[in-house]
């Protein structure tokens, strides 16, 4: 094992692993509350896609772009050398309610440089759907699925857009839209309902059940035996053994 | 009663006899068959879907994969998450700043102080204050004993998924000390909600350092011993080392953080490149891995908690007198006395606690390093005393969602103890 800022135990990794972090801590920063490299730079490489630039919370950059060019800046801003924001550190959705356009945010961090940036693009209600950068940070996959889920954005390219933390045939819309109310939009007695008429079927992706012998797994004498097909393949297959 | 003993006969499915006796059953043709014969079945056309949890104790909470193996083999895994959905940040959003500190420490109930603390210090930099030396020393004394409280945990129940269960005793009993710790502090052992916007909810009680400093003191024994247990342990390195691999840069581009990143070669840890609350100051190691696996990431959760020590120690030398909270009348209320002897405190009082705290329209991103990794704190406000949107950016949902390319072409048994080393908490995944 190696040692970061290795005072007592000083070990030493394969080479290849050192360019990775320059070492030491932090000492100096060359992000001021009016000055961020990345935005200097991207008001000359891109002059008419910096819409808005603010300062929010003491020193934190955020830059606003327009949403059908998102894919060509965050791209850019990954591979530049002298950006490098390798490491997508959270992808989200903020809706200000009133009918205003719903903000797809991006927090980047450069490892390297150690340096963060706020990209933000604005979605009208009428057109919620963006490219996906999932093909840029695999980190985007599951987090731009939360985003779909909670707010009904659509992302252009995901492989894989699915609800994430609600069921796949939850119907009562998008939870962290401001027009959704908090208790939902069904009256509970109808939440219950549905709890309680969930097919197991309803469990799988169709994915899933393609893999699976359907007949075997899904007897075919109702559904009762879904679990008891599960168990089966879980103590092996081979009844004669 | 007399001693009973049972027999196994390898290779043959045992038969009784009409006399309870034990047949010897034919041997299944090819089934024996070590010659590489000409008789194999094709077992490589038969693909198997295999759910694993939600109930299932090796999956440390209500996660479900769904895998689709290979004889033994994990060709595919589709994790599916959201059992323990509970909308918090959605009710964060019907709740003013202070009351959102309860929600806080039920993400994240292995490490609640962690929470505590990054929340308020998120809503602290929107609103630009600056909380006191006593309170940020021990604000850092509390996110370090709580990282260890998560990867004693971690610890025991990771070893319990690799078959060997007394470092779970030796790690609960530490963890124990700990949960005494929070109560004598905070009141409760689990959901602590220690923290206020601008300090604490309260100083510390009379003596408490003292325990700290004991069991600052007494852990590394237990460290020890579990160390001697489990690290050179031939098993433990077989369930462990060249399982769940994954190099430096597909950690960095699936998002990975905290010690799975490290493990992998990363040496990316938010107390040293964007240090918050003096941690630069701090003299402390990150022990950064070379290989990326399992064994990897349980050397750096391992070393990491004597790093822990380390700053603990610190910060008890350090820990300076005066006042925990701040002086600021945008958040603190007024003193008891003050409140009944003039009118103006009254109703200072009286629209703190009604209205609660107001944060400035913006929004603030405030990366800290729990113990699963990089977490960070949005908030969006508005001008008003409740947020516009609250955002958690869980280590553990991100971590977890590399479990796919971890597992892929590993064996059955490897998932179990790949999803053990990510470290994951569902309450902080579902939210």
């Amino acid at each position: 094992m190696a040692y970061r800022q290795g005072d007592s135990q000083p070990g030493s990794g394969p080479e290849t692993l050192r360019p990775l972090v320059p070492s030491g801590a932090r000492t100096s920063t060359d992000v001021t509350p009016e000055r961020h490299p990345s935005v200097a730079a991207l008001r000359s490489q891109f002059p008419e896609a910096v819409l808005h630039h603010e300062v929010s919370a003491g020193d934190q950059h955020v830059v606003h772009i327009p949403p059908e060019r998102n894919l060509q800046i965050l791209g850019w801003l990954k591979n530049a050398d002298e950006h490098r924001y390798d490491f997508l550190a959270d992808l989200t959705a903020v809706d200000y309610g009133g009918g205003r356009p719903l903000q797809v945010v991006y927090q980047l961090w450069s490892i390297w440089h150690r340096r963060a940036l706020r990209v933000k693009c604005a979605l009208p209600l009428t057109a919620l759907a963006i490219d996906s950068v999932s093909g840029l940070w695999q980190a985007a996959d599951w987090l731009e699925r939360e985003v779909y889920d909670m707010f009904g954005i659509e992302f252009r390219g995901h492989p894989d857009l699915r609800r994430i933390l609600m069921p796949e045939n939850y119907a009562e819309g998008h939870p962290l839209r401001k027009d959704f109310p908090l208790r939902g939009r069904f009256s509970r007695a109808e939440q219950t309902r549905r709890a309680l008429s969930q097919d197991p079927r309803d469990y799988y992706i169709p994915e899933e059940l393609a893999i699976a012998d359907e007949p075997q797994v899904f007897g075919g004498e109702g559904y009762s035996s879904a679990a008891k097909g599960s168990g089966n393949e879980q103590g092996g297959s081979n009844p004669q053994r | 009663m007399s001693r009973r003993t049972v027999e196994y006969v390898v290779g043959r499915s045992p038969q009784l006899g009409v006399d309870g006796s034990l047949v010897e059953a034919p041997v299944l043709p090819g089934e024996l068959d070590l010659s590489g014969g000409t008789a194999e079945p094709e077992l490589d056309s038969e693909r198997m879907l295999l759910n694993l949890g939600p109930q299932h104790p090796a999956t440390h909470g209500v996660l479900r994969l769904v895998l689709e193996l290979e004889g033994e083999t994990v060709r595919r895994c589709i994790p599916h998450i959201g059992y323990l959905h509970s909308g918090f940040e959605k009710q964060g959003e019907y709740r003013t700043w202070n009351q959102i500190i309860p929600l806080t420490d039920r993400m994240d109930y292995l490490a609640p102080l962690i929470y505590n603390c990054a929340f308020a210090m998120s809503v602290e930099q929107l609103m630009g204050i600056q909380v006191t030396e006593r309170c940020k020393v021990l604000r850092v004394m509390c996110m370090e004993l709580d990282r260890i409280f998560s990867h004693l945990l971690w610890l025991g129940t990771t070893a319990i998924d690799g078959g060997a269960i007394t470092p779970f005793f030796y790690c609960f009993q530490e963890r124990e000390r700990i949960y005494k710790l929070h109560e004598a502090f905070t009141g409760q052992r689990i959901t602590t909600s220690a923290t206020r916007i601008g300090g604490m909810m309260a100083d510390l009680p009379e003596g408490w350092t003292d325990e700290l400093q004991h069991f600052v003191n007494t852990l590394s024994h237990t460290l020890d011993e579990v160390d001697r247990l489990l690290t050179a342990n031939s098993i433990w390195i077989g369930r462990n080392q060249g399982v769940g691999a994954m190099g430096p840069q597909d950690a960095i581009n699936h998002g990975l953080s905290g010690p799975n990143l490290r493990a992998s070669g990363v040496a990316y840890d938010v107390r040293k490149d964007n240090p918050y609350y003096d941690y630069e100051t701090y003299d402390f190691d990150v022990p950064v891995g070379e290989h990326g696996d399992c064994y990897d990431r349980y050397l750096v959760r391992f070393e990491e908690m004597r790093q822990s020590l380390r700053i603990l120690q610190q910060a008890l030398d350090r820990f300076p007198d005066g006042p925990i909270n701040v002086d600021d009348p945008r958040v603190t209320l007024p003193g008891k006395a003050d409140c009944m002897n003039d009118m103006e405190s009254m109703i200072h009082h009286f629209k703190l606690v009604v209205e609660g705290v107001k944060a400035p329209p913006g929004d603030c991103y405030f990366p800290v390093e729990s113990s699963k990794g990089e977490l960070s704190m949005y908030v969006v406000a508005d001008g008003g005393s409740k947020p516009v949107r609250w955002r958690v950016r869980p280590p553990s949902f991100v971590n977890l969602s590399a479990i796919s390319k971890l597992v892929e072409g590993s064996l059955l048994a490897d998932v179990i103890m790949v999803n053990a080393s990510l470290d994951i908490v569902l309450g902080e995944i579902d939210r």
